[in-house]
C-alpha cells in the first residue's frame, strides 16, 4: 500500500470576531522552475543559497521600457544604473540593449570603461570624485554631473591647469512634493543655487554645460513629482537658451521608478499600488513636449532607471535549516539566508514561494536568517505551506540592489547564477571561500 | 499521556474543551494523534502508527510529535 503524504501535525486555536474582509494571503503556488530550469536542480549544482538572474527577463524589462518612453519622446537615452546591480554580466546585457553607464563612483567608472562603454557615454554622478577620477573623466569626454560648489571648483581649477574643457551637467534637487525631500544632493532649485552655479559654469571658458540632471528620490509611487522635476529642469533650460543663447543637449530625470515589490507597513501589494512605467512616462514625457521648445532643439531626455528594470529579474533560492514554536506560539522558519544576502529585507516584504508541492495546510510564520542576531528576520509575517526542514523557498524581486549591498557577515556570499535565453546556466559570481577572504587579510609577525 | 475526557474530538480534528469554551481545529495528522491519544497509545505506538501510515523519516515524525503535544499540554488539553 502507498503510504500518504506526511504533513506536520497543526493545532490551530479558532478565534470568534469579526473577520478579516480581505482575507488571508496565501502564496502558496509552488515554483519549481525559474525560466524552465529546475529549482531544485539550481540548489543541487549550485548550493544553496542562490542568487539566479534571468537574461530573458532583463532584456524583456529594458525593451518594455524603452518602447513606451521612444513612443512617446522622440529622443530618449537609458544609462544603466550601476550602484543597482554592477555584476558585469548584467551590465553588459543592458549595454548589448542600447544603455550608457551611469556611475557614482571611481570604482563604478572602471568597471564601465572595463565593460567597454566608450567614455562619452559614461553618466559621472555623486560626491564623491577625486581630482584623478575628474581629470580620467574628463579627458575621456564623460558627462560628469557636477554635485557641490567645491567639486564645480575643483574642475574649474583642474581644466584649467590640464587645458580641459569637460562636458558638464549639474545635479539639481528641488521640492517635487514629495516626502522626504532629497535636497542633499546637488543644487538647489528653489533658493537659487542651481542657477548661480548654472552661470558660473556658462561663464567659464573651461567648462562645457551639456545637460541637466536630477534625482528626485528612490522608489517613487507619484508620477506627478516627476512631471514637476521635468518642468523645473526645463525652465532651467529655457532660462539659459533665453540668457546664453545655448540649448543644453539633454535633461536627465535620473531614477527612482519603483519595482512591484511591496514596501513594509504598505497596507496593499506593490502590484496592485505601483504606478505603470506608461503613468511615469506620460507624466516626464507631456511636460517637455508641451513646454515650448522646437522640434530641432528638443533636449534629449535621459533615464537612470535600475530598479525598474532589474528587479523582478532576480531571485534569491534558500533550503529550510528549521522549524519552532516562539514562546508566543507563533511559528518560525530558519533559513539559510538572512539579511547579510538579502538586504533589501529591511525595506520590502519581499514575496516568498515554497519550491515544491505543498499540502493543504497554511500558517503564520516568522521568516528569519542564519545568523545569530535578532534583527536577522526576513519576513515578519508570513502565510507560508507548512514547512520543514530542508523545503526549498524561492524569494521574488531581488534583482535590485541586493547584490551590491549585501554583506559578507557571519556567512560567505553565495553564488549568482544566470539563465540566459536559451535556458543555459552561466555562474557569473562564484560563492565566497574562506580562501578569498584570507587573501585580503595580513597577521602581523608577532601574531604568527 | 491522554486527552482530558471532556474534550470533544470529532473524527475532522475539531476539538472543543467545555470548560474553557475555547475550540481548535487541527489537520489529518494531528486528528490521527489526537484519535491515538484517545486510545491511550503510547509516544511510541504513536510514532509507528505514523511511519506505517505516512512517507515519513521516524526522526522528523519524532520531533513533530513531541511538539505537537507539547502544544497540547500548553492548551490544557492533556491529562
Amino acid at each position: 500500500m502507498e503510504k500518504k503524504r506526511y504533513e506536520r501535525p497543526t493545532l490551530r486555536k479558532m478565534n470568534t470576531g469579526l473577520m478579516n474582509k480581505f482575507g488571508t494571503k496565501t502564496e502558496n503556488q509552488p515554483v519549481t522552475h525559474i525560466e524552465s530550469v529546475s529549482v531544485k536542480g539550481l540548489m543541487q549544482k549550485f548550493g544553496s543559497p542562490l542568487f539566479v538572474l534571468s537574461e530573458r527577463q532583463i532584456r524583456r524589462n529594458f525593451r518594455n521600457a524603452n518602447r513606451i518612453f521612444t513612443t512617446r519622446y522622440p529622443k530618449v537615452q537609458f544609462a544603466w544604473s550601476y550602484k543597482t546591480n554592477y555584476l558585469d554580466a548584467v551590465c553588459r546585457i543592458y549595454h548589448q540593449e542600447g544603455s550608457w553607464a551611469e556611475v557614482v563612483s571611481g570604482f563604478e567608472y572602471e568597471k564601465a570603461l572595463k565593460n567597454g562603454v566608450p567614455g562619452n557615454q559614461i553618466i559621472f554622478n555623486g560626491p564623491d570624485k577625486s581630482d584623478e577620477q575628474l581629470l580620467i573623466a574628463a579627458r575621456n569626454n564623460s558627462l560628469i554631473h557636477i554635485d557641490h560648489y567645491d567639486e564645480l571648483y575643483t574642475l574649474i581649477r583642474l581644466s584649467e591647469e590640464h587645458q580641459l574643457k569637460p562636458q558638464v551637467a549639474i545635479r539639481v534637487n528641488m521640492d517635487t512634493g514629495i516626502y522626504p525631500k532629497w535636497d542633499r544632493f546637488g543644487f538647489n532649485f528653489e533658493n537659487g543655487q542651481a542657477w548661480n552655479a548654472l552661470t558660473r559654469i556658462l561663464n567659464s571658458n573651461h567648462l562645457e554645460l551639456v545637460g541637466l540632471h536630477c534625482h528626485i528620490g528612490t522608489f517613487m509611487l507619484s508620477p506627478s513629482a516627476y512631471a514637476t522635476a521635468a518642468r523645473n529642469l526645463c525652465e532651467l533650460a529655457w532660462s539659459i537658451k533665453e540668457r546664453f543663447g545655448k540649448m543644453v543637449n539633454y535633461i536627465d530625470l535620473g531614477g527612482g521608478f519603483p519595482s512591484t515589490n511591496t514596501l513594509k507597513g504598505a497596507y496593499l501589494p506593490g502590484t496592485d499600488t505601483v504606478p505603470s512605467l506608461d503613468q511615469f512616462a506620460d507624466a516626464i514625457t507631456d511636460v517637455i513636449l508641451g513646454y515650448g521648445f522646437r522640434p530641432d532643439e528638443l533636449p534629449t531626455l535621459i533615464l537612470e532607471s535600475g530598479r525598474a528594470l532589474v528587479d523582478d529579474a532576480g531571485y534569491l533560492l534558500g533550503t529550510v535549516l528549521a522549524t519552532k514554536r516562539l514562546s508566543d506560539g507563533r511559528r518560525a522558519t530558519v533559513l539559510d539566508f538572512g539579511i547579510n544576502s538579502l538586504f533589501t529585507s529591511f525595506w520590502y516584504d519581499h514575496k516568498v514561494s515554497p519550491a515544491q508541492e505543498p499540502g493543504q495546510q497554511t500558517e503564520e510564520t516568522v521568516l528569519y536568517g542564519p545568523l545569530c542576531m535578532n534583527i536577522d528576520v526576513v519576513r515578519e509575517s508570513i502565510v507560508m505551506p507548512l514547512l520543514e526542514k530542508g523545503n526549498q523557498v524561492v524569494v521574488h524581486q531581488v534583482g535590485a540592489y541586493n547584490m551590491t549591498q549585501w554583506m559578507q557577515f557571519i556567512t560567505l556570499r553565495p553564488a549568482i547564477v544566470m539563465i540566459d535565453e536559451k535556458n543555459t546556466t552561466h555562474v557569473i559570481r562564484q560563492s565566497e571561500t574562506m580562501e578569498y577572504i584570507d587573501s585580503l587579510e595580513n597577521v602581523p609577525t608577532h601574531l604568527t | 499521556m491522554r486527552i482530558r475526557k471532556n474534550i470533544a474530538v470529532s473524527d475532522e480534528g475539531f476539538l472543543f474543551n467545555p470548560t474553557t469554551g475555547d475550540s481548535f481545529s487541527t489537520n489529518g495528522t494531528g486528528a490521527l494523534i489526537l484519535h491515538l491519544l484517545k486510545q491511550d497509545k503510547s509516544v511510541a505506538e504513536i510514532t509507528e502508527t505514523l511511519c506505517e501510515n505516512f512517507d515519513a523519516d521516524r526522526i522528523l515524525v519524532e520531533r513533530d510529535l513531541e511538539e505537537f503535544t507539547s502544544l497540547l499540554k500548553e492548551y490544557s488539553l492533556l491529562d
